[in-house]
């Protein structure tokens, strides 16, 4: 496969990138850091990763910038077939309730942005007949929680766009990938109280990479969580207003 | 609560990032896999926060022509070995685990199997880069800053936080492990095979049980280890294999002196007396203990202290034996103790290992432990030969300043790149008396 990956230097999507790797997939990185960026395309080089692993840096809260990258993923893999975007942002609901700022970018980034992203990586890939598209949306966009109503709007929203993306161009050659990670340890997770269930990144992206191999059109991630929203989803509005998961 | 591996941790926070040179900006303390025993990987009581490496874990370069391998300080020997056996490169020096990072390995300045040629894993290391106390980021080597790279060997984490790794892996003719292990009666006759065995093997190790008195005493087996060669290994890779998880801290004082000494006893006559031989996985080889995930819990809440020391040549065999009369007349029981022959002394200022004997015990964690730890230091320091920080937690400072001198040196040159200490351990506290 040719794959871009946005998010490979850290968590779920570096675990993701290095299992491709070890297959000897191709691989073009997109991410905020050029120095962050240079390490973990050596890294995945050394991994196993057919060929040069290039990159350029991309930022989701700079949609300008966008056109060009993809260009660049295009012009660097001879047209990639798939995308896996694992890249958003992430704040707690006390921080996003605290700072209006904050949360509107976060909402940019992670749903306005991302979708603009998505519709540009929809066309390309349907100009050469389709592809994979593979996002990591979150379990927090399943139901409204009280400690992730703000972040968990915006995976909502991703979620129901990929959901139609997937309804509307899978027969023409489009596949697109809901991924829905639980409680992972990673970077973005330290410090937060842990739920049962947590995964490893490694333990996700091998799920991940069965589902886009499969073209699951909705992954959770350790597999688990789909069973633990499954009850959530059923539980009554007046128990929701209770409990405080 | 910050883990330790002798499950004697305390109460504290670590900071984890992909990116460490970011994250150890101002950090007084870095850690990796927690996998040593004592309290060197703990951050002091009053500022009790430490770096964890282990997310910051990329390979930065590998030369297939030299094996020269630039890595960064949290990756996992775990990846490594599973990256690179495949392709027939291995660690020139493991320990006997392989959850253990390469910041890890330096700061330990840790030996294998095969000390007695191929010395610590900082004879291969080719330079560090580190984020020192000023929070400049320097790289040194036994060329740039010769003081700093030798002082960092076996430094445990003192002398600043290890960003990044550069070390020479070896070239091995299959991923396999030719092994020949024998049963051998007392403490003597083990050290003379130990002794012989190392003129043709490059890998030798052997664990004793020392709860075995009189003619008996020291009664081990001996094992002896090289690489397989294509014609005695299968032809298919070996793979990693799924560890079982030890499910239940078991009740403390559980592993009392009785249920060991039955262990060692079956465990010495389970292997019949004529020597064994044949191609094994690395694993089991390299790693029996990682097979069971959280071994330690069987030690229970309070945890066990580990004892290894080095005892000088020169004393061979006496002191060997002396040792265990000493550790008999204590009462310290413990399970198969691991018995090994060390080659030359590291360059590393503070490096464990010197010419002679180490042995290295699990003593469960009870009012007398302090006592047991006290009197093998005192008997240590007879003999001339010092003890191994990585395992240690309850050496007394001046039982560590006497049998170490080389500690003046050291202290010296940290005091050079750091002279408010601000880097420190709960380790360096307790030892050197650094700030609390
Ligand atoms: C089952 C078992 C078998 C073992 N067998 C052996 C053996 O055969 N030979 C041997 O030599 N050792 C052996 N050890 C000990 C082990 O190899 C060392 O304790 C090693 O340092 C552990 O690595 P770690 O990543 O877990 O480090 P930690 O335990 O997290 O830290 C150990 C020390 O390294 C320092 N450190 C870690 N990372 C950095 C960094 N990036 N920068 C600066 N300082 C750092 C810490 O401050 C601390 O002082 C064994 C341990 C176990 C549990």
């Amino acid at each position: 496969m040719n794959v871009v990956v946005l998010g490979a230097t850290r968590g779920m999507g570096r675990a993701v990138a290095r299992q491709l790797a070890r297959r000897g997939d191709r691989l073009f990185l997109l991410g905020r850091d050029q120095d962050q960026l240079a390490r973990s395309a050596a890294d995945l080089e050394v991994r196993g990763a057919r060929g040069r692993v290039a990159y350029a840096p991309c930022d989701l809260a700079d949609p300008e910038s966008f056109g060009a990258v993809l260009e660049a993923a295009d012009t660097e893999l001879g047209g990639f077939d798939t995308f896996v975007l694992t890249a958003a942002s992430f704040g707690t609901q006390d921080a996003l309730e605290a700072d209006h700022d904050v949360a509107r970018r976060l909402l940019t980034v992670n749903l306005a942005n991302t979708i603009s992203l998505c519709e540009q990586v929809r066309e390309r890939l349907m100009s050469r007949g389709g592809g994979t598209l593979c996002v990591f949306s979150s379990v927090a966009g399943d139901r409204g929680r009280k400690p992730v109503g703000i972040y968990g709007a915006s995976k909502a929203g991703l979620s129901h766009y990929l959901e139609a993306l997937d309804h509307k161009y899978r027969a023409a050659g489009l596949v697109t990938i809901t991924v829905k990670p639980g409680f992972v340890r990673t970077s973005m997770t330290q410090g937060l109280p842990e739920p049962p269930f947590a995964g490893e990144p490694e333990e996700v992206a091998k799920i991940v990479v069965k589902g886009i191999d499969a073209g699951t059109p909705v992954v959770y991630a350790p597999h688990i969580w789909g069973v633990v929203m499954s009850a959530i989803k059923l539980l009554p509005r007046w128990l929701m207003r209770r409990v405080d998961f | 609560m910050l883990p330790v591996w002798g499950r004697v941790g305390t109460e504290g926070q670590e900071t984890r990032d992909e990116n460490l040179e970011a994250l150890t900006k101002g950090a007084i303390l870095s850690r990796g896999l927690g996998r040593s025993y004592g309290d060197s990987s703990l951050p002091p009581s009053s500022h009790p926060v430490a770096v964890n490496t282990t997310l910051s874990d990329r390979i930065l370069s590998f030369d297939h022509d030299t094996g020269l391998l630039t890595a960064e300080a949290g990756l996992s020997l775990y990846d490594l070995n599973w990256t690179f056996l495949p392709q027939l490169w291995f660690t020139p020096v493991s320990p006997g685990t392989q959850y253990v990072t390469l910041g890890g390995m330096v700061a330990s300045d840790i030996h294998g199997k095969n000390h007695h040629v191929a010395g610590t894993f900082g004879r291969h290391v080719q330079s560090l880069k580190m984020r020192l106390a000023d929070n400049s980021i320097v790289t040194c080597s036994r060329r740039e800053l010769p003081d700093l790279f030798l002082a960092t060997l076996g430094g445990m984490g003192l002398t600043g936080h290890i960003l990044e790794v550069t070390f020479r892996m070896v070239q091995v003719p299959t991923a396999w492990i030719w092994q020949e292990t024998e049963r051998i009666g007392n403490i003597d006759k083990y050290l003379v095979a130990l002794r012989e065995s190392a003129v043709d093997w490059p890998m030798t190790v052997g664990w004793i049980d020392c709860l075995s008195v009189g003619a008996a005493m020291g009664r081990g087996i001996l094992m002896k280890g090289r690489w397989a060669e294509p014609d005695e290994a299968p032809a298919r890779a070996p793979r990693a294999r799924p560890q079982i998880t030890f499910p239940v801290e078991l009740p403390s004082g559980f592993l009392g002196r009785p249920l060991v000494k039955t262990f060692n006893t079956l465990f010495f006559h389970q292997h019949r007396r004529r020597a064994r031989r044949g191609c094994i996985h690395p694993e089991p080889y390299f790693y029996p203990l990682d097979t069971v995930h959280h071994w330690n819990r069987m030690y229970g809440r309070k945890g066990f202290a580990q004892y290894q020391c080095v005892l000088p040549a020169a004393g061979m065999p006496d002191n060997a034996r002396r040792f265990l009369d000493v550790l008999t007349s204590l009462g310290g029981a413990s399970f198969l103790s691991v018995i090994k022959d060390c080659g030359a002394e590291g360059d590393g200022i503070l490096s464990f290992p010197m010419p002679g004997i180490s042995v290295a015990l699990d003593i469960p964690m009870g009012d007398d432990t302090q006592h047991i730890v006290d009197r093998l230091n005192e008997f240590v320091i007879d003999e001339g030969g010092r003890i191994y920080l990585s395992k240690d937690a309850l050496t007394r400072a001046e039982h560590y300043r006497a049998m170490d001198p080389r500690v003046d040196r050291f202290l010296e040159i940290r005091r050079k790149y750091d002279p408010d200490l601000r880097i420190r351990s709960a380790q360096s506290v307790r030892l050197f008396g650094d700030p609390g």
